[in-house]
């Protein structure tokens, strides 16, 4: 390793410890404003580590983080803690391959109608079950977690995403995605099972989201099916990744912290206007930032020729 | 000769395929032999590209058999006919812009089936980019390469993939004179090679001194099939290409 590289290891490690003693000397809002950054940075990340080189826009973050919440909710009080995390990871990820098998052979723009019917779907579902079977629409979630728990458990998925993307990037399945952004036909012509790395991508990073979905349940202690699949997620996590730049596993993070901060700060103060607010902003970034915060620093950077684009609608 | 290799590489027969009502591919019969380079003619919207799409597995055919290297392939997804050993260029040059020339052929070294390791791989980019003549090449942009580089990188991809048969889909056309005498000399070599190909071509001068046979095809259907000199005289491909003669 070059001296460079055991300079930034050291800096991230030493970072990750300031992080992780943050509960010790953050007050109560630092601490909630911190869940959230740590929310989005794992959500947004976990967004684009599959759509960034499959250039498939998905909106279905809110049917994923909707499963998660609901399984804590269900299950939370009944298993244990861990146990309830793994089976949210497994409804995740079958859910996702179902999801998958039956939607990445459809162009991209079925794909982003698609998954936001299915975030509906999944919605009006639960509903229905809730209505008709338990018979009350939500539901207590009394976890013996605390807020700090919520906090390092992030803080682990959000180290978590960041090393298995680092993996993937300098696999083989990373090598295929960026081919399959790239040319899906010569994907195919090189021998390159395109639904089958398509699916396993988008798999665990359903998973992730659903993860990110379980461990805030918690936090609200009240859930019912219009907080847990909120489409205003699904919508926040593209702008962020967007406006950071998708196509690198650290761009969408660029953009979680700021916008987090941003979102937080509007509805705070103009409540009733902070969507309007949040789509000018989606507007601003698509048309000034195509490749995100990311891409332009690069091409500030480098001088080169324009980097790939940030995610487009396949036709 | 083994009795094995002497057998064809590819052989086609009744391929047929329709969209709606018009029959693109309508019972076409071919067969590649080991190391010959057949060609595949035809006035345009003959049906050859879709002949190809269908050999490689772009389309599925509606009947007929494909059999590729002793097995059978139609209707099999198109990265498993790629692992099989049947590459293919494209009409419309296909290099991936984002990505470098190295990176290109890569794309084709890295799916095999066993897996290549890490030095074989970089060691078949450096032989492949030599082989198609873009040396010192590896590290540019694919999306700074001039045209005929764009089609020797595509090549060199498809090369990658350690092909039996390699179908070429239009790879002269647009190239310059002496372009094309280099391209001719690329193809023949590999040729040399053991290589079998089969090549969609308008280019007479390179159907005439490359292929061994021709098939030629006109709505769909083959008209004729033979040597390269006897079909470019046949009558009937004549009126193919040049419409029915209106001599009194």
């Amino acid at each position: 390793m070059s001296p460079t590289q055991i300079a930034a290891l050291l800096a991230a490690g030493l970072g990750l410890v300031v992080l992780a003693l943050l509960p010790y000397y953050a007050d109560a809002y630092y601490l909630s404003l911190a869940i959230s950054l740590l929310q989005f940075t794992v959500l947004a990340t976990a967004w684009g580590m599959f759509s960034g080189p499959t250039r498939y826009v998905s909106l279905a973050t809110t049917a994923f983080f909707g499963v998660g919440a609901y399984t804590v909710a269900v299950l939370g009080e009944v298993l244990a803690w861990p146990l309830v995390l793994l089976i949210a990871t497994a409804i995740g990820a079958l859910m996702a391959m179902v999801v998958g098998i039956s939607t990445l052979r459809l162009s991209g723009l079925h794909f982003v109608i698609f998954t936001f019917g299915l975030a509906e779907l999944v919605r009006q579902l639960v509903i229905w079950y809730e209505v008709n079977k338990t018979r009350v629409l939500g539901r207590y979630v009394f976890v013996d977690i605390t807020q700090n728990d919520i906090y390092w458990q992030l803080l682990a998925l959000a180290v978590a995403v960041f090393a298995i993307g680092w993996l993937i990037a300098r696999s083989r399945l990373g090598f295929a995605l960026r081919i399959i952004g790239e040319d899906e036909t010569v994907a195919k012509h090189c021998g390159i099972n395109v639904t089958l790395a398509k699916v396993t991508l988008f798999a665990i990073s359903a998973v992730f989201i659903t993860l990110v979905g379980a461990i805030m349940a918690p936090r609200w202690t009240y859930i019912e099916p219009s907080i847990a699949f909120n489409p205003t997620i699904s919508f926040q996590v593209v702008i962020m990744a967007l406006l950071g730049g998708a196509h690198r596993l650290w761009g969408p993070a660029v953009g979680a912290i700021p916008l987090t901060l941003l979102f937080e700060f509007l509805s705070a103060r103009f409540p009733s206007t902070s969507t309007l607010i949040i789509g000018i902003v989606f507007l601003l970034i698509v048309y000034a930032l195509p490749s995100g915060v990311v891409g332009l620093w690069e091409r500030v950077s480098r001088r080169k020729p324009e980097p790939p684009a940030a995610p487009q609608v396949q036709t | 000769m083994t009795a094995a290799s002497s057998a064809p590489v590819l052989e086609v027969s009744g391929l047929t395929r329709a969209f709606g009502g018009l029959v693109a591919v309508n019972a076409v019969d071919l067969a590649v032999q080991p190391g010959q380079i057949v060609g595949l003619l035809g006035p345009n919207g003959s049906g050859k590209t879709t002949a190809l799409n269908l050999i490689s597995g772009v389309l599925r055919p509606d009947s007929g058999s494909i059999r590729f290297a002793g097995q059978a392939i139609e209707g099999m997804p198109a990265h498993r006919i790629a692992r099989l050993g049947l590459a293919r260029t494209f009409q419309l040059v296909r290099v991936l812009n984002g990505m470098s020339c190295a990176e290109n052929v890569k794309a084709g070294l890295a799916f095999h089936r066993p897996p290549l390791s890490r030095g074989e791989i970089d060691e078949s980019v450096d032989r492949l980019l030599r082989r198609v003549g873009l040396a010192n090449r590896a590290g540019l942009p694919a999306s700074g390469l001039t045209y005929i580089d764009c089609k020797r990188l595509e090549l060199a991809r498809a090369l990658a993939l350690k092909p039996r048969l390699l179908l070429l889909d239009e790879w002269l056309a647009g190239l310059n004179p002496s372009e094309l005498l280099i391209g001719i000399e690329l193809i023949r070599s590999l040729k040399d090679e053991g290589l079998s190909v089969l090549l969609v071509e308008h280019v007479m001068d390179a159907i005439r001194s490359l292929c061994d046979r021709c098939v030629v095809m006109n709505s769909g259907r083959r008209i004729a099939e033979g040597r390269p000199d006897e079909v470019l005289a046949d009558p009937a491909v004549i009126e193919a290409y040049l419409g029915v003669s209106t001599d009194a």
